[in-house]
């Protein structure tokens, strides 16, 4: 096929569930594409012989090479292309940036001169990475021999899963500690079932297990165990604890009742499947009208949750324009669709409540842009004397998290930056503690899975080299 | 035996069980003032409570909670053999114990079974104990033993008058103050109006006093901020702060009414009312 007939195929459309529909259950919003449907999808690749895609890839993983594959019909070879480079394609596939990275640097999207225009790799990974868990016979992983080489991993988010899957395929036998009752960090707590079902994550977990990596629930690492006593026990240690300490906004009225850090709300929803409440056990607060204070992936997840558990307006109040929202598009997109409504230009100045303690509603000032600040973006600047109230009964601070200080609390000579995240050789992942390898939210701040996966690769690397003594 | 196995059940008094469950990892490191967090199965809610004390040799932590709602009634129809899908812990800041000379220590209802290691730990640091519990009725006093033999004196509060004196706590400890003896530190720990009396009582003659917090709590390692409460008007998270504060600085009402915010929530939806109602 010649480029031009490749540059005249539409975009594929992955089907979806109707707004109306999926605003009443918690199953994912899109659906997957079929074999045909990825098979042209793949055909509008233009097969660069120079890729930019790959290099805004944060794994590199070989995108032409894959969707080639792809367009062949070639599937198993697809998927071994994808997994060569990334462990969880099934969960990047859901959940990365794609229009920020790999896609936002595709030769067809910049011949359309839209980005909506790209090829669709997001949405063929996910299709490779479905297409696998569907016909996954038997575990093709090779598993080198035992190095009789012990490392402990800390917390199970993707930067952990990814250093344990990756040194138990060299032979070093590996166990997880995770302080909640099920593995996955933010993918099993924050980000919810529509978006991420959860039974991808245990699978991967499964396949982890199959390779002989354990896991150790409940485990709070600086209160059940120390970071010492892993230190004797194993030969390197990784430290992937993710930033779970919620920022909030510090107005009058934060404490009142029904108000929520977005890590309480979805925690309460998604872990703990409030959703589904009486049949789990943890409640959580319905409301008509619901405000959540935020821009990011977090505060789209918490608005449509709140839609799903029957909030009439369920509203977004950010203080810059559309154009600044730090969300992903595709989620303000089906955010937008399900009819959550964006209060742009506001930010919060005050809670109020009724007698009882009970939020009415949120006092909120309108803003302008002004010059660009230190993150390149337009400083909001508040209107004097613009401020009302919108009425509501939940209010969901989502505007960020810092590195959870549990652990450092209890060790002090691990070394921390100011903003509490932990300090590493960036080419090794080593902490200031010999053995010890960190990498994720941890160190990165609040990031994204696939940089938590990526540190995750690089310590895994690193861990490996202590262990050996193998040079690069 | 399996990890996290009810190995041995008592029923202290109504509605009032005791527990001990094996857990070697938390009992090898618990320190008095720290709480686990609980759940009977995976559907189960996440549920603290303090450990009132640990066997470590035999690996073992001992519970008592007090049946309230859906979650308690799960956990007190338990039986010894079973086991629970979790315990997590040790949790929480453990109590600052030092020698500071006269103490008195109150429990209220339930508020005895986490007064009781911290009031041990104090002992044992030399300090010479006052204790006060106060239950709404004689059948509802637990403790009782144990408190006493810990106690230079124990005086004991009921409601209705069918053990002790007939009354509250703090009218035990108005009188104690008033008798003139010297406290150096005291400790309350019960539901929310007593420690907040407690407070206002000894505030008055500026004894420092301590109480330990119950607020609704999910992780209980400081993740979701769901715990928080001002204190001296600053946010603070009770699972990784406290559970024990300056009594004379904690925001009372504050603290009565999150305590209470799934109270009517959760019996709306339990009779399975229409959504209108919600
Ligand atoms: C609601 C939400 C939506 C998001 N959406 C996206 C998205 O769409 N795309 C994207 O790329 N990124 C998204 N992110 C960000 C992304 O999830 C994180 O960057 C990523 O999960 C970080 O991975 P991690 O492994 O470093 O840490 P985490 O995922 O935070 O995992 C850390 C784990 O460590 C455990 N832990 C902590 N302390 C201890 C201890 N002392 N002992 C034992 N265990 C401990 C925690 O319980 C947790 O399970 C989102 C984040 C949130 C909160
Ligand atoms: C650090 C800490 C230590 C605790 N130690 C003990 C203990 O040793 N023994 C004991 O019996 N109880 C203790 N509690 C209280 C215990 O956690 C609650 O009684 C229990 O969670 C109620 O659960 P439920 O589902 O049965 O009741 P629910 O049906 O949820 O509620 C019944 C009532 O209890 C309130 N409630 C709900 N959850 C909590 C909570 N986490 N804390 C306080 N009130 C709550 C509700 O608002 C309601 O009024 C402790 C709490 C904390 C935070
Ligand atoms: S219980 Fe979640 S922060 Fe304290």
């Amino acid at each position: 096929m010649k480029n031009k007939e490749r540059l005249l195929i539409d975009p594929v459309k992955m089907p979806e569930q109707e707004p109306e529909t999926r605003i009443h259950n918690q199953k994912e919003v899109p659906l997957g594409f079929s074999l045909d449907q990825a098979k042209r999808e793949a055909l509008r690749c233009l097969q660069c012989k120079n890729p930019k895609c790959v290099e805004d890839c944060p794994v590199n993983i070989d995108i032409p090479r894959f969707i080639g594959q792809i367009a062949e019909g070639d599937i198993t070879a697809a998927v071994r292309t994808v997994k060569e480079k990334n462990v969880f394609p099934s969960i990047c596939g859901r959940v990365c940036p794609q229009e920020e990275q790999c896609q936002s640097r595709c030769t067809v999207g910049k011949i359309h001169k839209d980005v909506d225009k790209s090829v669709g790799i997001g949405r063929l990974e996910r299709f490779v990475a479905d297409w696998d868990r569907a016909h996954y016979t038997e575990n093709t992983v090779r598993v080198e021999t035992k190095t009789g080489k012990k490392a402990a991993v800390v917390g199970s988010g993707p930067a952990g899963l990814t250093v344990a899957g990756d040194l138990a395929k060299k032979g070093h036998s590996v166990t997880v500690y995770e302080a909640l009752h099920k593995p996955g960090g933010v993918l099993i707590y924050g980000i919810p079932e529509f978006r991420l079902p959860k039974a991808i994550v245990q699978q991967e977990v499964e396949n982890l297990e199959k390779l002989g990596v354990q896991f150790r629930y409940n485990a709070i690492i600086g209160n059940t165990f120390t970071l010492q006593e892993l230190r004797d026990e194993y030969d390197t240690v990784f430290i992937g604890t993710g930033a779970g300490l919620p920022r909030f906004l510090n107005v009058p009225g934060e404490n009142l009742l029904g108000v929520y850090s977005a890590n309480e709300y979805l925690t309460r929803a998604n872990l703990m499947r409030a959703y589904d409440f009486p049949n789990s056990d943890t409640p959580i607060l319905r409301d008509e009208r619901v405000v959540i204070v935020g821009g990011g992936n977090v505060a789209m997840d918490a608005a449509r949750t709140a839609r799903r558990l029957g909030a009439e307006h369920s509203m977004i109040v950010y203080r810059r324009s559309l154009d600044e929202l730090p969300a992903r598009k595709e989620e303000v997109h089906h955010a937008k669709e399900e009819g959550i409504e964006f209060h742009l230009l506001r930010n919060p100045v005050e809670i109020f409540g009724d007698e009882q303690g009970w939020v009415t509603g949120i006092q909120v000032i309108k803003m302008q842009l002004g010059e660009p600040d230190e993150s390149g973006r337009r400083r909001p600047i508040p209107i004097p004397d613009s401020e009302y109230k919108i009425d509501c009964g939940i209010v969901i601070v989502a505007i960020g998290n810092r590195p959870n200080p549990l652990l450092l609390k209890e060790t002090p000579e691990l070394q921390v930056r100011d903003k509490g995240t932990l300090q590493i050789t960036p080419e090794t992942g080593e902490t200031s503690i010999p053995g010890v390898f960190s990498g994720g939210d941890i160190v990165q701040g609040a990031a994204t899975v696939i940089l938590a996966m990526g540190d995750g690769r690089k310590a895994a690397e690193a861990m490996h080299r202590y262990m050996t003594g193998e040079q690069e | 035996m399996s990890l996290y196995e009810i190995v041995e059940k008592t029923c202290l008094a109504p509605r009032v069980y005791q527990w001990f469950v094996q857990a070697p990892a938390i009992a090898d490191k618990h320190r008095p003032g720290q709480f686990v967090i609980i759940q009977t199965t995976e559907n189960s809610e996440r549920i603290p409570l303090t450990i009132v004390e640990s066997r470590k040799e035999q690996g073992l932590i001992r519970i008592i909670f007090q049946k309230v709602g859906k979650s308690t009634s799960d956990m007190a129809a338990l039986q010894p053999g079973d086991s629970l899908f979790a315990v997590a812990g040790p949790l929480g800041t453990p109590t600052h114990l030092d020698m500071f000379g006269s103490v008195v220590c109150i429990g209220g209802g339930i508020g005895a079974a986490p007064l009781l290691p911290i009031a041990r730990g104090l002992k044992e640091r030399g300090n010479q104990i006052t204790g006060i519990l106060g239950a709404r009725s004689k059948e509802l006093l637990i403790l009782e033993p144990e408190m006493r033999e810990l106690s230079k004196k124990l005086y004991i509060t009921t409601d209705d008058g069918s053990a002790g004196e007939k009354g509250f706590v703090t009218d035990v400890l108005k009188q104690i103050i008033e008798s003139g003896q010297h406290i150096d530190q005291v400790v309350t720990i019960g539901p929310p109006v007593m420690m907040k009396m407690t407070a206002e009582t000894t505030r008055a003659h500026a004894i420092s006093t301590v109480a330990s917090l119950n607020t609704i709590m999910v992780d209980g390692t400081g993740m979701c901020g769901g715990c928080r409460i001002h204190v001296n008007d600053e946010t603070k998270f009770v699972c990784v702060d406290g559970p024990e504060f300056d009594a004379h600085q904690v925001d009372w009402d504050e603290m009565l009414k999150r305590q209470n915010i799934y109270r009517d929530h959760e019996c709306r939806l339990f009779r399975n009312q229409t959504d209108e109602t919600l």
